[in-house]
This record gives structure tokens, C-alpha cells and sequence, in this order.
């Protein structure tokens, strides 16, 4: 099958086909960043922004890197220098980068919603690098290459999702994606946290770690995101750790072959320990690695995919 | 239903290969420095194929890769994304002839793409080219050092090759609109 996408909003509207493609084309990719010359001509003469409204270093450092490695030219725009300080409003913003003839634009906001804003005006490519608590395509990409490589397959795989998953985007977009590939997934953590509502999404949820880890082929550990919370969800850091915590004790009770995930940033010691992120169990680095290979397949899908109005004319 | 000729049997594409792999052999006494290296994904079955015909010329064996031309095609704004193959070059190029070896050559762009995508694993001595048919229509400067078969045809025409390794039979096809 053919990319016939002009933007990457969301997980939720791809179908499990196109989530495959993605993936295909990352192991390609994968073997480009494993050579002496790392560099390939794809995206030569293109343009990409990264507009990123709230803060992020590894996933606009992993976008800026794919976008080197195909040859684009590449443009950073964040908060601090940028003119939203002088109130310029997003729409203005985004339409002042496409007058610089910028292709593609990947956006990261504190508002779901905002990448699908943006798509409904600009000719632009648009790619969602993360938008509030609703989606981060990119990085469920490459949990599911992760998973792919490291099990060899995805469908019938227990994962479980452990820690904050009200407010995380990751888990959103990961809960689509293993669905969709047909893996079953079990969200755990405190019920401030892991409310029930998350079933219609098709996951089992729990409140009981032992119970959610026992028969786990992945357990994927969210970060406790303390500035996203506006009120105390739990009563202690600590509290959370002792009932949720990933810990070698804990490890003992899963399957020997299980796989830790983690999206970063670690806080160690809460979600998980030190010596279990650091273990032989751990893929956490091979995950960023991985990032880079899905990221430089879906800038070059994207560039392939054609625009609506193309679309329209054949 | 278009109308369709057959080129090459089973037979012909057999002795078109072997036909190939005696020039390649000719040109290079002991093949000790030459390296196959196919374009997918028609020629990558068929790198493999000169491998093995050539190992039996020469008494060693004979390495084969592939390299992949989707990230290196001139034409990617005018396209979706093509389909992105492995490239696998398991040695090293410094100082080898490499055959490339496709299954058609039409424009001359793929070899070009190719080319570009070798120059990232070394600079062999020389590069030859090995392609089952040569069907003209040339855009660029590029000619074959060894053809399987040389067919004229016009442009709205198109060439199928069916190779065994894809399931079926092997058979070259001309086909008309």
C-alpha cells in the first residue's frame, strides 16, 4: 500500500495498515543510522520547523536529527525566544512560518487539538510531536517498533501500561496503536490516575500492580508528570512508589522475559529504580534510538503523501 | 485487457543469465575483487542468481548484496513515498567491481539512484552494470556493460518480469495498453 497522508495528527484515525508501513519503512530506516554515512538525500531541499510550544528536549532533538539525516533543512521555534511572548497567537505564527515556504511543520502544545488546528488551514505537512494530554503519535510508533523487534510480533502480546495515565498522551496514543495491531493492553496505577472510563478504549484496567504485571510480555512505565497535575492525585511521591514502584523485587514476580519500557524522561526512584532502568530487562535507549529510525520514516512518508487538493485533482 | 508478448520463457531468462555471468567472467580472469549487488527488487533474486552461476566459473563464492534506491530517487516530490527496501552490503566496496544488476533497464534514473546510494559504503575501483533486458528510453547517460536481452519498445509499453523467487514461473512479458 501506498502513504496517502498530508499529515500525522493522530493514531486514533490511522488504520492498522498504515501503522505497519510506518514501521517497515523504520527498519530501513534503522539501518541508515547504523552506517559510517548516516545521511540520506530524501528530504533534500525541504523545510521543517519544529514548532514546539512547550518545552521538550529529546523528542525535538530525535525530529531535528531525523530531518538532518534526510538532508532538510531544519528550524527550531520554542516559547522562550519566540514571539507568543509578545502574544502572537498560533494561527499567526504558524502562518508567518508557512510564508517562509516551510513543508512541514511539527508542532508540540500544552492543548489537544492544537496539530489538528493548524491542518485545517495551512498547505504545510503537519505532525503532532504532542498535543496535551491527547496524543504523541511518534511515540507510540516506536514503542510499537520497539515491541516489533524486540518480541518479533505484536498481536496477542500482554502489555501493560503502569503510572499516570490520565494525563498522558503516551498512553493514549500507545493504547491505539497496540490495539489496533491487536495486542492486549492492561492499564495499572492509582484510580486518581487510571480511572475506569480507559475500558471503552478496550483495555482492561486495574488498580493492583502484582495483578497487572504476573503474565506482562511488555510492561511500558509512564513518568509521574508532577506539572501536569494540577491538584495531588496521590498523597506521596513516595506512597507511589511503594504501591507502584518498579523495583527488582517486583520484577521477580513477571515473566523472566519481560521487556521495560519507559518514554523518558526517568524520575528514578519513583517509577522505577535505578539498577531495574539500568537492567538487562531495560530497552529505554534502544527506545530513543528507535525514535530517530520512526521519525525519519514518517518525515519521508509524509513528504510522499500527497496534499488534499492533489488529491483531489487526480 | 491489454495484449501481451512473451520475451523471455523460463529457458530464456536461464540461458539470458548465463549468458551474463560468461561476460562477467570473461571480463575478469579469477573474480577474486567482484561484488554483485542488486536492485530491488527485481534485481536482487537475479544478483543472486549471477552469485551462484559465477561461483561455479570462478570456484569461490561470490557476494551479493542489495541496495535500496527509495531514499535516493530524483523523483520524490512527484510521487507517494515509494516503498523502502533493506539494503544489505555485508563487505566492504573499497577497491571492488561491483556489478549492479537490475531486472530492466528503462530511464536510466534507478541506476543513477543507485550509484548515489553506493557512494555511502565506499568507493569501488569500478562499477558495471548487469541488467536481464535493456528496453531503450534512455534520460540519462548510462549504458549496460552486460544485457540478457536488448527489446525495442515504445514508451506506453511495459515490461513485466516474473521470477520464480516471487512464486510462478519465470517469464519476461512485453505488454501493450
Amino acid at each position: 500500500m501506498n502513504w496517502t497522508r498530508h499529515h500525522l495528527l493522530d493514531i486514533e484515525s490511522l488504520n492498522a495498515e498504515e501503522i505497519q508501513l510506518v514501521l517497515s519503512t523504520a527498519r530501513a530506516f534503522k539501518a541508515v543510522g547504523e552506517r559510517a554515512i548516516k545521511k540520506v538525500p530524501a528530504l533534500r531541499g525541504k523545510t521543517v520547523v519544529n514548532l514546539f510550544v512547550e518545552p521538550s528536549t529529546r523528542t525535538r532533538t530525535s525530529f531535528e536529527l531525523a530531518a538532518i539525516r534526510l538532508s532538510a533543512d531544519v528550524i527550531n521555534f520554542s516559547t522562550e525566544a519566540s514571539s507568543f511572548k509578545k502574544g502572537e497567537t498560533l494561527r499567526d505564527t504558524a502562518r508567518n512560518l508557512e510564508a517562509l515556504n516551510a513543508d512541514v511543520i511539527i508542532i508540540r502544545h500544552s492543548s489537544a487539538g492544537a496539530p489538528h488546528f493548524l491542518a485545517r488551514f495551512l498547505r504545510a505537512s503537519v505532525i503532532n510531536a504532542g498535543d496535551g494530554a491527547h496524543e504523541h503519535p511518534t511515540q507510540a510508533l516506536l514503542d510499537a517498533f520497539t515491541i516489533l523487534e524486540k518480541k518479533g510480533r505484536i498481536a496477542g502480546l500482554n502489555v501493560t501500561i503502569l503510572g499516570d495515565i490520565l494525563y498522558s498522551r503516551v498512553a493514549r496514543s500507545d493504547i491505539w496503536a497496540l490495539t489496533k495491531l491487536g495486542a492486549k493492553v492492561t492499564l495499572c496505577g492509582p484510580p486518581t490516575l487510571v480511572p475506569r472510563v480507559f475500558e471503552a478504549m478496550g483495555c482492561r484496567v486495574t488498580h493492583n500492580l502484582e495483578e497487572a504485571i504476573a503474565d506482562a510480555d511488555i510492561i511500558n512505565l509512564l513518568r509521574i508528570q508532577h506539572e501536569r497535575q494540577r491538584k495531588t492525585m496521590f498523597p506521596s511521591l513516595h506512597e507511589y512508589t511503594s504501591l507502584y514502584g518498579l523495583n527488582r523485587a517486583r520484577l521477580a514476580q513477571t515473566k523472566p522475559d519481560v521487556v521495560l519500557m519507559h518514554p523518558g524522561p526517568i524520575n528514578r526512584g519513583v517509577e522505577i529504580d535505578s539498577e531495574t532502568a539500568d537492567g538487562e530487562r531495560s530497552v529505554i535507549l534502544e527506545q530513543v534510538t528507535n525514535g530517530l529510525a520512526v521519525r525519519m520514516a514518517v518525515l519521508f512518508l509524509i513528504n510522499g503523501g500527497q496534499s488534499p487538493e492533489e488529491t483531489a485533482a487526480v | 485487457m491489454p495484449e501481451r508478448s512473451v520475451i523471455l520463457d523460463a529457458a530464456g531468462v536461464d540461458r539470458a543469465l548465463t549468458r551474463i555471468a560468461h561476460e562477467i567472467a570473461a571480463h575478469d580472469e579469477c573474480g577474486a575483487e567482484v561484488v554483485l549487488v542488486g536492485i530491488p527488487r527485481g534485481g536482487v533474486p537475479l544478483a543472486r542468481r549471477l552469485s551462484a552461476l559465477l561461483a561455479g566459473l570462478w570456484g569461490h563464492p561470490v557476494p551479493v548484496g542489495s541496495v535500496d534506491i527509495g531514499m535516493h530517487r530524483d523523483d520524490l516530490n512527484h510521487r507517494a513515498a515509494p516503498a523502502i527496501h533493506p539494503t544489505v552490503i555485508p563487505f566492504d566496496l573499497s577497491e571492488k567491481t561491483v556489478v549492479l544488476v537490475d531486472d530492466v533497464l528503462f530511464s536510466g534514473r534507478s541506476v543513477r539512484a543507485a550509484m548515489d546510494a553506493l557512494n555511502d559504503f565506499g568507493r569501488p575501483r569500478r562499477i558495471q552494470l548487469a541488467a536481464l533486458i535493456d528496453r531503450g528510453h534512455r534520460e540519462l547517460p548510462i549504458k549496460a556493460d552486460f544485457v540478457g536481452q536488448t527489446v525495442s519498445t515504445l514508451l506506453e509499453e511495459t515490461i513485466r518480469v516474473s521470477l520464480q523467487e516471487e512464486g510462478g514461473a519465470d517469464e519476461v512479458r512485453l505488454e501493450k495498453k
